[in-house]
């Protein structure tokens, strides 16, 4: 199984590199990178790190820190007027 | 003869509480990292007439993100064997994450080395210096996570990686797996949005 996940992330590894090449793609580049990345985001966790079959407890605790990172964004770019 | 209270303390399994531990801690890396990557997207722009983001070498970074990737694999392989008590798989998958991880940071003091002949240090810029902070600590993990991979590998050569005793191949898989996943989002927002 975990080949197969190394294999799926190296497809989408591909993908990404190759989408700021295509001019095509230009309109949906932003969102389409940022996806890409959460894939992978998603797929190591799910599987290399084993969360989706483990506690729950574990899950809730790494997710408080990727969820708290939004807040911090907003306030650090709130802060520093960038809007 | 030992008290009943004290024999409960003693087979008390704390690797739960030691994996719970770890979860917290990577939760708080994400809060380090966030807002590092929040700094950088601020001075993205700010390259006071310096070098900016056309220096980055889209090919080369891919590559390295693509060894780190695979060395997520081979972590999850040397805990696969390690589960199993397959002691030389664990040995090999181990150093082979500990090779592909010296890949990759060989590969950024190259890139580094490059972007400082090209005019951008740590001082040229708002963009340099959060370039580097950024880039530089994600590097240093790599660093620390290859240092503790050796340290199991040097402990599996004598058989003393089964004993429950401080870090274990389980814990210093999660720390690989997270630095990898910083990297995930390090190369899509730093490289492949700014070029």
């Amino acid at each position: 199984m975990y080949w197969g996940i190394a294999l799926f992330l190296g497809v989408v590894t591909a993908v990404e590199v190759a989408v700021p090449y295509i001019e095509a793609l230009d309109p949906v580049r932003v969102p389409l990178l940022i996806v890409l990345a959460i894939i992978k985001f998603g797929t190591v966790v799910a599987f290399f790190m084993h969360l989706r079959y483990d506690k729950k407890l574990y899950r809730t605790l790494f997710l408080f820190g990727v969820i708290g990172v939004i807040p911090l964004f907003v306030v650090v770019l709130l802060t520093m007027h960038a809007f | 003869m030992t008290s009943p209270a004290v024999e409960t303390h003693e087979h008390h399994d704390i690797r739960p509480i030691r994996k719970a531990a770890m979860w917290v801690f990577l939760g708080s890396e994400c809060m380090f990292f966030g807002s590092m990557i929040a700094t950088f997207l601020l001075y993205r722009n700010n390259t006071a007439d310096g070098p900016g983001a056309e220096i980055f070498d889209i090919p080369f970074t891919s590559a390295s993100s693509f060894v780190l990737l695979m060395s997520s694999l081979t972590m999850v392989l040397a805990h696969n064997a390690f589960e199993k008590r397959d002691a030389r798989g664990t040995r090999i998958w181990l150093l082979a994450t500990a090779l592909l991880g010296t890949t990759f940071l060989a590969g950024q003091i190259y890139e580094f080395t490059e972007f400082v002949h090209k005019g951008l240090t740590l001082s040229t810029s708002s963009f340099g210096s959060s370039f580097y902070m950024l880039t530089g600590f994600h590097g240093a993990h790599v660093a620390i996570g290859v240092l503790m991979l050796l340290a199991m590998f040097y402990l599996s050569l004598d058989g003393r990686l089964y004993e429950d005793r401080g870090l274990n191949v389980e814990l210093v898989g999660l720390y690989w797996h997270f630095v990898d996943i910083v990297w995930i989002v390090i190369f899509t927002v730093v490289y492949l949005l700014q070029v």
